[in-house]
């Protein structure tokens, strides 16, 4: 008699796993990213077991997200594979979607773990979530170099010697989206959909309303309040059910509220998706994604360009020169090579110009880009009050690094929350 | 005879069918085969070699002195929770509440890190046993009196409270407890590597968790099969209206399994804080104590199985990381294996029952 309710409770928990199983499987299928065609099974099942030969220099990477997000982790698995090209001799493996959600039981230290039985020699870690667990390894393992992509612990005067840091200086890349949506936007209501709230992405949101601030005065002659820039924080890089905002439903209760231009601050490309669903169901609607050079490929018709990171070509620098001995622990922050800024072999950051946005908007944007390029336009110059009044860059004075960098609250004239 | 008859493995035919080797082997054997046919077959529609799949499921977690102490410190709250789960079952309860116990003992294993940070580490971590014993059990209770007051199933009332509590934990983290400057589900702040529990030098092995997961084994084993007080509690597991007319105190019974799985729960709940993560973090549990559901259903609240089946279970998880780096298939082929042996295990049982019944 007991028996029945055990069996369906059991039923449902194989029930439960198997759908896990097979929804994760197909999470890393590619349904849209072209580029990641058969990553998951073809670098690490090709060559299972084979042991490391001796001139082989196998890196590893630990990714927060999956692959194939369209975003943050797609445009870091990029850039490793971009490093196997262009530096002969070396074999990426990785360990993607290390979070709370998809892999309840590892932490970062376990993941990086597995990568060095593996053979890894340089490991990279690509969230800011891995910085205490990137220290703990690196500090157990001496004889393995770390990267802590987006990280501070070398500024910050905390990380042992066998680890670096690198980061794009994105805060352009912002700037420029930003312009791009003033430009375009019919309502003047500009909506941006945060990730969590840490320094980083109130920085990159800063940037973004600086952009769209100046273009909004400059080019459209429009007075500085009568833009509307609100942010939204979802709670994290993507989408956690249960956890996080949907971001899918934020998108929408912006479009709802008339803000006619979404920029994205996080991983995934939900508010891409649905700004172009929007637009096909008759509304006048824009998008922004983020971090990846493709990402407009989900939704063409209503993207105005995408700000991404090419890290590629610095990675591949410093794994060779990790490989040759020449390993350098620094906190490192490259921004774009301003001759050409989506130059794929030399600029750190880029900005891709979208099918959405008009050709009088890009000839404008180019003229904009230009002025940051010749450093004729600083948009960090005073002054620049925090949301709470209190001065951010003192009028006559513009912002060194380490203030852009740990900026304690948003700006002045942004809707949405500072955590301060 | 009225011991065996309050055995909690009544399987009738049992006496006439033993003697054999096959009678005793035969419905775990049948298990067995039925869950790796299965998860074989889904390892094959992958496209994975199962042999090699199941190397690592098995042999992974004791390949390197790193993974066996992660394997140990994923057993011990899996013990504490399967070991919990051994009373309620005992008394006939369905505590699927034990996430969201485990929760609610992490929150309350904050509350003395976050008020006494300067005390005494040791004092500070039996504090904070302490908090988390009486926090699980306090939750535990709460599902124990919608039960006995107002006629809800501790099923749904577990449920409830498990996203009561995970809620909780979420709004901690980002509310209240949150990084100062930041707001994130990653976590609260980590703690200071002095409040860690002491572990096995460079290993994540804390010999604290294991052991104090087996002592609570020991104590549940002696009470349940021991004690007065565990006949009892097997009594109103059979059957509660008759143990209750019998004298057996039936709702007071349930009410102290429950507070005692709860108890447990929490004190995984501080594991998870003190050894495991070394914070808050909104998915404390990491789905321990739903993994203990199935330990416990697997082997029916006998206490001699929970040991073996929570190392083993523990191992398959353990071992599941290194599967998509060494095989490209996803780690939670674990999980299959682990749903189907439960499955496949009481499929056996009900068979055997009606065939020799």
């Amino acid at each position: 008699m007991r028996q029945t309710p055990l069996q369906i409770l059991a039923l449902l928990l194989l029930a439960a796993g198997l759908l896990a199983a097979c929804g994760q499987q197909q999470a890393t299928q590619p349904t849209s990213a072209p580029t990641a065609a058969q990553p998951t099974s073809a670098p690490t099942a090709a060559q299972p077991t084979s042991a490391p030969t001796a001139e082989e220099y196998v890196f590893g990477m630990v990714l927060v997200g999956p692959i194939n997000d369209g975003g943050w982790n797609q445009a870091h698995f990029e850039g490793a594979k971009y490093v196997e090209e262009q530096v002969p001799g070396t074999r990426l493996i990785y360990i993607d979607k290390v979070n709370p959600a998809d892999r309840p039981n590892v932490q970062v230290e376990q993941a990086i773990e597995e990568l060095i039985d593996q053979g890894a020699k340089f490991v990279i870690t690509n969230s800011a979530e891995f910085a205490d667990g990137t220290a703990i390894a690196a500090e157990a393992h001496p004889e393995v170099y770390f990267l802590h992509a987006s990280g501070d612990a070398v500024l910050r005067g905390v990380a042992p010697s066998n680890l670096t840091n690198l980061m794009g200086r994105m805060e352009y890349g912002k700037m420029i989206a930003g312009c791009a949506a003033a430009l375009q936007s019919e309502t003047g209501k500009l909506a941006y959909l945060g990730p969590l709230i840490d320094p980083e992405t109130r920085r990159l949101v800063n940037s973004a309303y600086l952009g769209a601030r100046y273009c909004w005065e400059t080019y459209r002659g429009q007075p500085a309040d009568s833009l509307a820039f609100k942010v939204t924080w979802i709670g994290f890089w993507f989408n956690i059910p249960g956890v996080t905002l949907d971001p899918t439903k934020v998108a929408t209760d912006f479009i709802n509220e008339g803000y006619d231009v979404i920029i994205s601050g996080i991983d995934t490309t939900e508010g891409l998706v649905e700004a172009n669903k929007a637009s096909q169901a008759g509304k006048t609607v824009w998008a922004v994604p983020y971090d990846f050079r493709g990402a407009c490929a989900q939704g063409e018709a209503v993207c105005l360009g995408v700000p991404f990171f090419n890290w590629g070509p610095r990675y591949a620098e410093i794994i060779a020169d990790a490989r040759a001995g020449n390993f350098t622990s620094q906190w490192e922050w490259i921004g774009p090579d301003w001759n050409d800024i989506n130059n794929s072999a030399t600029s750190m950051i880029g900005f891709e110009r979208g099918p959405a946005l008009t050709a009088e908007h890009a000839a404008t944007l180019d003229e904009f880009i230009g002025k940051l390029a010749d450093g004729s336009l600083n948009l960090f110059s005073g002054p620049l009050n925090y949301q709470d009044g209190s001065v951010f860059v003192a009028a006559g004075e513009t912002a060194d690094d380490e203030t852009i960098w740990f900026t304690e609250q948003l700006l002045e004239g942004i809707e949405g929350q500072s955590a301060p | 005879m009225q011991s065996q008859e309050l055995n909690l493995q009544p399987e009738p035919g049992r006496k006439q069918a033993s003697g054999t080797w096959w009678a005793t082997l035969r419905l775990p054997l049948l298990a067995l085969g039925g869950a790796l046919a299965l998860t074989t077959l889904v390892l094959l529609s992958s496209g994975v070699s199962p042999l090699q799949a199941y190397r690592i499921l098995i042999f992974g977690a004791f390949s390197t002195p790193v993974r066996f102490s992660d394997m140990i410190m994923l057993a011990a709250p899996l013990l504490l929770c399967a070991t919990g789960l051994t009373l309620t079952f005992s008394a006939g309860l369905y505590n699927l509440g034990v996430e969201g116990q485990l929760a609610l003992g992490a929150v309350a294993a904050m509350l003395p890190l976050r008020l006494f940070p300067e005390l005494p580490p040791a004092l500070l971590w039996s504090l904070c046993f302490a908090c988390a014993a009486a926090g699980g059990a306090l939750w535990a209770l709460l599902a124990a009196w919608l039960r006995l007051s107002a006629g809800v199933s501790e099923i749904f009332a577990g449920l409830g409270l498990n996203f009561l509590a995970s809620g909780l934990a979420l709004y901690l983290v980002l509310g209240p407890w949150r990084r100062s400057g930041s707001a994130s589900m990653s976590g609260t702040e980590l703690l200071p590597r002095e409040l860690w529990l002491p572990t096995l030098g460079a290993l994540r092995l804390a010999p604290l968790a294991p052991l104090l997961a087996l002592l609570a084994l020991a104590l549940v084993w002696w009470a349940v099969r021991q004690t007065r007080w565990g006949l009892q509690l097997r009594a109103v597991g059979l059957n509660r209206v008759a143990a209750d007319r019998l004298g057996v105190p039936a709702q007071r019974r349930i009410a102290e399994a429950m507070a005692g799985c709860g108890a447990l729960a929490g004190m995984a709940g501080a594991i998870q804080v003190l050894g495991v993560f070394h914070q808050l973090i909104p998915n404390i549990s990491s789905g321990v104590g739903l993994l203990g559901l199935l330990v416990a259903l697997l082997v029916r609240a006998d206490p001699r199985w929970v040991l073996p089946v929570a190392v083993v279970f523990a191992s398959f998880t353990v071992g599941s990381v290194q599967l998509p780096l060494a095989l490209g298939v996803d780690s939670s082929i674990a999980g299959v294996l682990q749903g189907a042996l439960v499955l496949f295990a009481l499929l056996a049982r009900g068979l055997s029952r009606r065939v020799t019944g």
